[in-house]
């Protein structure tokens, strides 16, 4: 599973990024993560608030922090 | 702006969607009879000399407090709410295709509405002019989201009355269309860096998620409980200064360099107040000290709104998209909207 954090380094992006990690690490998923600071990738998925979760190329979450609850469902459904 | 970044994402108790309706009749009934009741506390119980200055700060103090907060609750809280419904996506839809005049109004009081914060601006930027929303729009939205901001409207209500507060949100709104509409007639495309035309912005993939009533009820409770946590203090200590300088003489001190009769303090309150950056709690406690001790109504709002309205963060954040000319263009334009704003004022008052 690839997870992408789009953001350009606001704290709330870094704290997306913690809580992603936490949660790939409770539920024992193989999962590359990746934190996308270019602004013309992040324009790629067409997101226009920061930050932003992708899951295998999907927008799951954008503008809003996830709690670790929800992101472990993100994965975890998959 | 930064501070409406929600940062905490703990797991908090989901509430009973009606618990806002028993809440706000009862806040509503404690409002009403709050001067009453203070008053008889303070002259009736606590037998206060009626006279003495402490006694006015004190009631001052008792009052101000919960009048502000539930206030502030209860607003944050509707704000909240209203704000589930918009979203920059929904409101780049709207924008589109938008005549300049029309999309400048539309773009300012979108600008209150939808949820925003400065970390995002760069994204919502180029969002905007892919979708080919004139410049001049997206500065209007640009230039209202953090100006006017309701913590500031409420705390302008409960500290120095609606008519002051109304002046503000107006006259705010009236900057952010006007400043829009400037920058769009100085055809100020050829600012904006090349690469941000060149961008490709995907489609938005997202399915629309289902947003229930109890979900929006909740989007206003997690509003109040991250407002509320962050500002509170500034808000006691504004109330603090307010209450300990209530009633007294004022000195007068500030009159010389912020009163009316100097016609620089104006230009002079925006000069300090655009590179400070801080958010519109924390701005009111100086505000309060400042009308304590002569400052002109005209000059102490331009120093609030300069402070919140623009800030030397968003400039940086903004430095990436557009070229220094533009940003220069962008701060005279908006302080010059701000100054006309504050003469306005001085001369009212």
């Amino acid at each position: 599973m690839k997870i992408f954090i789009l953001g350009m380094g606001c704290a709330t992006c870094n704290k997306l990024e913690d809580t992603v990690r936490q949660a790939v690490k409770e539920t024992g998923i193989d999962a590359q993560i990746e934190h996308v600071t270019d602004i013309k990738k992040i324009m790629a998925y067409g997101v226009m608030t920061t930050p932003a979760l992708i899951i295998d190329e999907k927008v799951v979450a954008a503008g809003k922090l996830p709690t670790l609850a929800d992101i472990k469902k993100m994965i975890g459904g998959k | 702006m930064a501070e409406c970044c929600n940062t905490n994402n703990s797991e908090t108790k989901k509430i009973n969607y009606y618990i806002p309706f028993v809440l706000i009749p009862f806040a509503a009934v404690i409002y009403f009879f709050l001067e009453r009741g203070v008053d008889y506390l303070v002259y009736t119980i606590l037998q206060l000399d009626k006279s003495s200055h402490l006694t006015e700060a004190i009631r001052f103090f008792l009052y101000d407090t919960p009048k502000v907060f539930i206030l502030l609750t209860v607003i944050v809280f509707v704000v909240g709410v209203i704000r589930s419904y918009f979203s920059p996506e929904k409101t780049r839809k709207a924008l589109e295709g938008k005549p300049l005049f029309a999309g400048n109004v539309m773009a300012a009081g979108l600008g209150i509405l939808t949820p925003f914060c400065t970390c995002s601006a760069i994204p919502l930027f180029i969002g905007f002019v892919e979708s080919g929303i004139p410049l001049g729009v997206t500065f209007s939205f640009l230039v209202a989201a953090p100006m006017i901001n309701e913590v500031a409207l409420v705390l302008l209500f409960g500290l120095f009355g609606w008519k002051t507060a109304l002046l503000y949100a107006s006259t705010g709104l009236l900057i952010a269309i006007l400043s829009g509409w400037v920058i769009g007639r100085l055809k100020v495309e050829r600012f904006v860096e090349e690469w941000v035309y060149e961008i490709k912005a995907g489609d938005f993939q997202m399915a629309e998620q289902k947003i229930t009533f109890t979900d929006r009820i909740q989007a206003g409770t997690t509003a109040v409980v991250d407002i509320v946590s962050k500002v509170w203090i500034y808000i006691v200590a504004g109330i603090a200064i307010g209450a300990a300088v209530h009633g007294y003489v004022p000195e007068n001190f500030m009159a010389s360099i912020m009163g009316k009769d100097a016609w620089w303090s104006v230009p002079l309150a925006v000069l300090i107040g655009v590179p400070l950056y801080s958010n519109a709690a924390g701005i009111i406690p100086i505000l309060q000290a400042l009308l304590e001790k002569g400052a002109s109504l005209g000059s102490a709002l331009a120093f609030m709104m300069s402070v919140i309205g623009l800030s030397l963060p968003e400039m940086i954040i903004l430095r990436k998209i557009i070229k220094l000319p533009l940003i220069v263009i962008f701060i005279s334009v908006v302080a010059t909207g701000i100054m006309i704003v504050g003469f306005l004022f001085n001369i009212i008052y």
